[in-house]
């Protein structure tokens, strides 16, 4: 199981360690920051690394890496997962996961991770559990304790670890009874030149934020649930109702929490939102190229494309740009050589274009590669992929909440190659 | 009010005024000097010389004060033992309190408290809450259980505390079960033989409740133990699949890859024709394609495994292929993976698509990656055979960019293409032949060379160009100065008159110039050739070249089915089998796919495919026990020949007659005396009375030999008919004259001390031709020289050949093991049999069988997977080295309870208590000592089995008396039943 724990800073450097059995000297972490030498990209360290006489198993997460050590045979997967469970509670405490916030609140993440892992085996990952613990820091509360003399650590037994829904408190109590529900999509698409779909596929999450009284039991409906190829769901969700009904039926956590995810891949029809038009050469001779792009709306169902923008990583040789965008700004990052292209909303009248020349060092060859256009966007009020929420019902309590459900489309890894 | 102010105390001095504060007598300035330690000891200072003042804070009501002591004693304890026993006595009291938070919490860090004298007083608080009405308490305590087996792995066994963990298992609370099995699974680990996890329909059945109830890791630890079980028949194994399916849909990637171990594992077991089968197919994919979509890291793992899975059953991701479309920025470490699969996955119907997104690959920044893709452009041609052409012209495409690297690339796996499909593809030669200049990297140089010598007729300034590369020669590294040298020499052979003088220099180059021993006996080699018959060196060098297969980087089927049982684990990121990497490879068992015994492919049985579901039945094939130990078969010794084709029963006989002569054989050379030299009876078996024996009766030591000797000795006139049939009848007649009349030639072989050979039955029918698709095979096992072999005799009764055998054994109550693959090297002709011995070992995965000696074996041809069962005498497995100790027989003699003492009497053994003793040690059955009572010999024996379990026995022989009488002390009396078999079985033969 889990031995050690250590965050490395991107910049290699070792700032916290935290061992569950015996000690392992954070030497260990040398044939990791070799491996991460070689890789160049800090996203490119292989996560999982062999050592003569440990297997280190790391993560990159928030320009942090979380790099654990284990010394016996165990699921990889199970390793990699619960470390990202501890950057996404981090990030649940202190609002971001950073060295700086980690370091700020040292010793509240030693208590959580004392608390989330015990001799390597899981303890108590789940947020609300936690949150029962150990507090959250708030300015509030670190005034309060200051002043009083109070602790952060919470005396009574986590009620929730022995039901059967260990997932929610106890004795939850609102004015206000609310469930929110977003429905979020993101298309990974690739493109080709000419501008047809080489791939594309939707994975879509539902977050949701609830906030009920008592012991609510919740069943959320969908008008089209067929559409799903492949749904992850909550603990939460009772998964032989799923199977034979197609509807979410479930105790919620209080608060947030990911209710499920979910796949919508080749096998349907992806709509694209919008078409790329787009001319990057290099010349054969002389040390120049053009570009050209355009872009317009093309499946949005009525709806605005919004926060449109474009990210071209242009290759080494090239030295700069000179682009004039016909809307938002463009910028060219000279060390990074990435021109990066704020256009904001997208008019269906007057459609954005980003034209120019770009200039290669002098003597450099004609670039091998072609760069690839990276395309971000989101659309309000659309699910891309049609799936819709018809009803929310809710048994066990008397009260009535107050509804919502919101839907939102992004770009996920879309690319237009070149 | 952060706490990284913490941080900043980094000046000399800040011990001293942390000790102060923590001997301060404010609550909250003792509090946040506890702080202050911990934030130092997080980064690594030494804060150990705080120790008795920082345990000093801990007899608190305070709970984070507590919990702050806490963290620190976990930390430092081990480096100040004396100090720790001071923080014991709250420990305990603190494992009494009222609240089980504080119970469960106290129990928890005193398991991480790794000192010796510490962990003795843990015993009693730990016993306490191993059995708390609290499931918090208990959970946390089953953890508490395998850290203290890690400290002290006796003192948990003295203890007890593995069984109460064995009895968590029942828990009512699903969290404690799955602790339980966790713990279990981690201390089982260092224990291989051990059977911690006993896993029985009963236990399964828990886990798979506790499976819907419990926490994502609780599920990953089930999920991983009920992988190590093996289903009884197809229902069971169906209706696991049925409950663990839901856990693809989890959110937790580790539970849904655990979840798709077990299922890969269980389905093996599931007949292909089955509806569920088809539907657990579909069901698979939907979930591996989710887990590409999370975060890269997690993506890599799910792809190394997808590796697997591809090669195991590719309908699976067939339709998958997009998935696998490499994104821009995607990390590098995913990008080469995807691409591994993407050929994999890559087929007539999806080829153009494929080779569309390689092209658009070869373009890309990274280099790696980029060769990569070049190289799968050249896997693909030779993978599917209708795109060859296509990825030909993309290749040259490619060749077209002038890409230095990419050129390269491209030229190493065209000559792979031309290899695979000769003659067709030559016509783009010119265009490589224009790149010749831009080769920098010695395989592509050599690849280049080849393509050069190969066609060296169509090349018109082949010579020129080979020239070329030969100013440099010395330059060059190895493999281009080979191929160089084969390329000159091909050249040669078909255009000699122009090509002499290169020849030649290159042959001196090679041979004189060089100090590379693989390059000048190459050259030598051609040189002579050359010299001595052009006409051969021609048949020799250009001979025609077999075809190159279509993938090359498949793992071997074995480790493929090995790491199949190890999806989601390190084994199969590595794609290595645990014993290659784990640290000492302490408790790993190899682990093998379940076959689908009685039913699923093997569809010829019909019998047991309908029984399926009542195991007890065994398969008809097994042979019954009265085979087996017929008093009438056991003539036969040991067949000692591994080749020639004569009866097994005849070559026996010929060592039967040997024993028996063995006091008056002195004269004659060494021949088979010893039955554990196989190789000795090199005697033709077909060839008359070798002249240079002495020509009495005795001499012959062929297949006729005993006929005579037969014929002299007892007269029965039925021996020469029955040593060519089938053993069972016929032998009869042998065994009664010499029983009757030879007793002193017995006692004679026995008085010299002969080392007789171990008891072997004969061969029988294990898989009757019919149900094997015309493979019969018969068999039987022998224990030679310490090795336990198991011989067989395979005949092909098909009409069509037999090739690719292998075997594999289900678990089996010794772990019995190939200890090799199943080596038959020729292919099976019809009507042809062979003998094929293949060597055992005892480390295989155990499971207990009923009865104890039963064995499944899976044999494979290239026609089908054949099962069969056989029994393997116990004999077999008693090792050389079981003489025990008189006083530690004396001892153990006593020490075993009489419940355990199983009485068995053999009847019809005319032997004297002297041969008796001596035939039982051939078979490794050790006499300690005799005593003589009343005319009545008491022989004192033991034997050791090779799982070490030993086997003490008492034998009375009367003299006169045919009936002897064994009396057996075993530890585990289960085996008595058939280590007497075995007595009966050696003395009897």
């Amino acid at each position: 199981m889990i031995n050690s724990l250590f965050l490395i800073s991107h910049s290699g450097d070792i700032f916290l360690e935290k061992h569950w059995k015996s000690v392992i000297s954070r030497s260990v972490c040398d044939y990791f920051l070799e491996a991460k030498e070689k890789a160049g990209d800090p996203e490119n360290v292989a996560p999982v690394l062999q050592t003569p006489h440990h297997y280190l198993i790391s993560i990159y997460r928030g320009k942090l890496f979380f790099l654990s050590v284990t010394q016996t045979e165990v699921p990889p997967l199970f390793v990699i997962e619960f470390l990202h469970r501890v950057a996404d509670t981090f990030q649940d405490y202190f609002g971001d996961c950073s060295e700086v916030l980690i370091k700020e609140n040292t010793v509240t993440v030693y208590e959580l991770l004392e608390e989330m892992l015990d001799n390597g085996f899981p303890l108590a990952t789940e947020s609300n559990v936690l949150k029962e613990m150990i507090r959250p820091p708030t300015i509030l509360r670190s005034v309060v304790n200051t002043l009083t003399g109070g602790s952060n650590v919470g005396g009574t037994l986590p009620t929730g670890q022995l039901s059967n829904v260990p997932w929610r408190r106890a004795g939850v109590k609102y004015t206000n009874n609310e469930a929110y529900f977003d429905v979020i999509e993101e298309i990974d698409a690739i493109l080709d030149k000419s501008g047809t779909t080489v791939f594309a596929e939707i994975q879509g999450v539902i977050e949701a934020c609830v906030k009920l009284t008592g012991m609510p039991d919740l069943t959320l409906s969908f008008m089209n649930p067929r559409l799903l190829d492949d749904v992850s769901f909550h603990p939460c969700v009772r998964f032989k109702r799923w199977e034979s009904e197609h509807v979410l039926s479930f105790i919620p956590p209080d608060g947030n929490f990911r209710l499920m995810s979910y796949h919508v891949s080749s096998q349907n029809l992806v709509a694209i939102p919008v078409y790329v038009k787009q001319n990057i050469s290099f010349l054969e001779t002389g040390s120049c190229g053009r570009l050209d792009i355009t872009i317009g709306p093309k499946q949005t169902m009525g709806k605005t494309v919004e926060s449109l923008t474009v990210t071209i990583p242009m290759p080494k040789s090239v030295l700069s740009v000179n682009l004039t965008a016909t809307q938002g700004t463009c910028t060219f990052d000279l060390t990074t050589k990435v021109v990066f292209w704020d256009v904001g909303k997208l008019n269906p009248q007057k459609l954005p274009n980003l034209r120019g020349s770009i200039s290669i060092q002098t003597g450099a060859p004609k670039p091998e590669e072609n760069p690839s256009i990276n395309i971000d966007m989101k659309i309000q009020q659309l699910a891309i992929s049609g799936l819709k929420v018809s009803r929310l019902d809710m048994y066990g309590e008397k009260y009535k909440p107050f509804k919502g459900v919101k839907y939102v489309t992004k770009a996920g890894k879309f690319q237009v190659r070149t | 009010m952060t706490d990284s102010k913490y941080f900043t105390t980094t000046k000399k001095g800040e011990i001293f005024e942390l000790k102060a504060e923590l001997n301060s007598d404010k609550k909250e300035k003792k509090k946040e000097a506890v702080k202050k330690v911990i934030a130092s000891m997080t980064v690594g200072k030494d804060v150990s010389a705080l120790f008795p003042d920082v345990v000093n804070c801990m007899q608190t009501d305070n709970l984070e004060l507590k919990k702050l002591v806490y963290l620190y004693l976990m930390n430092y304890a081990k480096s100040q033992p004396d100090m720790a026993i001071m923080a014991v006595n709250t420990f305990v009291k603190d494992c009494e309190d009222p609240n089980p938070l504080i119970r469960a919490l106290a129990v928890r860090t005193m398991g991480c408290i790794r000192v010796d004298k510490i962990t003795e007083y843990l015993c009693e608080p730990l016993r306490k809450c191993l059995k708390d009405e609290d499931p918090y308490v208990r959970k946390t305590a089953a953890v508490c259980v395998a850290k203290l087996h890690d400290i002290n792995a006796q003192l948990v066994e003295d203890q007890g505390f593995l069984d109460t963990l064995k009895d968590l298992i029942s828990d009512s609370n699903p969290m404690v079960v799955a602790n339980a099995v966790a713990a279990l699974s981690e201390i089982a680990e260092s224990h291989p033989n051990s059977n911690l996890l006993d896993l029985n329909p009963q236990t399964i059945n828990k886990l798979l409740t506790a499976l819907n109830e419990c926490t994502e890791w609780g599920q990953i630890f089930i999920l991983d133990c009920l992988a190590n079980y093996t289903p009884r028949d197809d229902r069971e194994s169906q209706s696991i699949c049925e409950r663990v399916t839901p856990r693809l849909s989890h959110a937790n990637s580790a539970v849904v890859l655990s979840a798709v171990k077990v299922l890969m594992k269980f389905m093996e077991m599931l007949p292909k024709d089955l509806d569920y089968y088809g539907t657990l197919l579909k069901k698979l994919a939907p979930p591996l394609v989710t887990l590409l979509s999370a975060e890269p890291e997690l993506q890599y793992v799910a792809l190394r495994n997808i590796n697997l899975i591809v090669q195991r059953r590719p309908e699976i991701l067939k339709h998958e292929m997009k998935v696998f479309f490499v994104k821009y920025n995607d990390p590098i470490y995913v990008k080469l993976e995807k691409l591994d699969i993407m050929i994999r996955l890559a087929s007539q119907a999806n080829i153009a698509q494929v080779l569309a997104e390689l092209k658009e690959y070869a373009t890309e920044v990274d280099v790696d990656f980029v060769r990569k893709a070049v190289r799968a452009i050249g896997r693909c041609a030779i993978k599917v055979e209708q795109s060859a052409e296509r990825c030909v012209s993309t290749l040259l495409d490619l060749i077209q960019t002038k890409v230095n690297y990419v050129v390269q690339e491209a030229i190493v796996v065209i000559k792979d293409i031309f290899r695979k499909y000769p003659n067709k593809y030559e016509s783009v030669i010119a265009t490589l032949c224009e790149n010749l200049d831009s080769l920098d990297e010695p395989e592509a140089r050599a690849a280049m060379i080849w393509i050069v010598g190969e066609y060296a007729e169509r090349i018109d300034n082949a010579d020129e160009l080979l020239e070329s590369f030969l100013e440099g020669f010395h330059d060059e590294s190895t493999q281009v100065q080979l191929q160089l040298l084969t390329a000159i020499v091909k050249l040669f052979l078909k255009k000699p008159t122009e090509t002499q003088e290169l020849v030649q220099q290159v042959l001196s180059l090679a041979t004189q110039d060089s100090d590379n021993p693989d390059l000048r006996d190459r050259g030598y080699i051609y040189w002579r050739l050359l010299s001595t018959d052009p006409v051969a060196a021609k048949e020799v060098v250009l001979a025609e070249k077999p075809l190159i297969s279509e993938e090359t980087d498949l793992i071997e089927p074995t480790l493929l089915e090995e790491l199949i049982c190890h999806i989601g684990t390190l084994a199969s990121v590595y794609h290595k089998p645990p014993s290659a990497f784990v640290e000492g490879s302490r408790g790993v068992q190899h682990k093998r796919l379940p076959g689908s015994a009685g039913s699923g492919e093997s569809v010829e049985s019909p019998d047991t495919g309908s029984a399926a579901g009542v195991s007890d039945a065994p398969p008809a094939v097994i042979p019954s026990q009265g085979d087996l130990l017929g008093d009438l078969l056991n003539l036969d010794l040991t067949p000692p020949t591994t080749t020639g084709p004569p009866p097994p029963a005849t070559s026996g006989m010929q060592l039967g007659a040997m024993d028996l002569l063995g006091g008056g054989l002195d004269s004659l050379p060494p021949i088979p005396l010893r039955t554990d030299t196989p190789q000795s009876p090199q005697i033709p078996h077909q060839s008359p009375s070798p002249p240079d024996y002495s020509p009495t009766e005795v001499g012959p030591v062929d297949h006729t030999g005993p006929v005579k000797l037969g014929g002299d000795l007892g007269g029965s006139s039925t021996m020469g008919a029955g040593f060519g049939a089938p053993p069972a009848a016929p032998a009869a007649s042998f065994s009664a004259p010499v029983s009757g009349g030879l007793d002193d030639l017995f006692d004679l072989g026995g008085g010299v001390g002969m080392p007789m050979g171990a008891y072997s039955p004969p061969k029988t029918v294990w898989l009757p031709a019919m149900k094997g698709k015309g493979l019969e095979i018969s068999g039987t096992f022998a224990r030679r020289a310490g090795v336990i072999q198991m011989e067989m005799t395979l005949t092909n009764k098909a009409m069509s050949i037999m090739t690719d055998f292998a075997i594999q054994f289900n678990r089996n109550s010794f772990g019995l093991a190939p200890a090799g693959p199943l080596q038959v090297l020729t292919p099976l002709s019809p009507n042809q049999s062979i003998e094929v011995t293949l060597p055992l070992n005892t480390v295989g995965p155990v499971m207990k069988m009923d009865p104890l000696n039963n064995l499944q074996v899976a044999v494979k041809n290239n026609i089908d997977v054949f099962y069969f069962s056989c029994q393997y005498p116990i004999s077999m497995l008693f090792v050389e080295d079981g003489k025990m100790e008189r006083q530690v027989f004396l001892a153990t003699w006593k020490d075993i309870s009489n419940d355990n003492e199983a009485q068995f009497q053999i009847k019809d053994c005319h032997l004297s208590s002297d041969a008796a003793s001596n035939k039982l040690q051939g078979s490794n059955i050790f006499t300690i000592a005799k005593r003589t009572v009343d005319g009545q010999d008491m022989l004192y024996q033991s034997t050791k089995l090779s799982n070490g379990i030993w086997v003490l026995a008492e034998l009375r022989v009367q003299t006169g008396n045919p009936t002897f009488t064994v009396c057996l002390k075993c530890r585990a009396p289960e085996v008595s039943q058939c280590v007497f078999q075995s007595y009966d079985a050696v003395l009897k033969n």
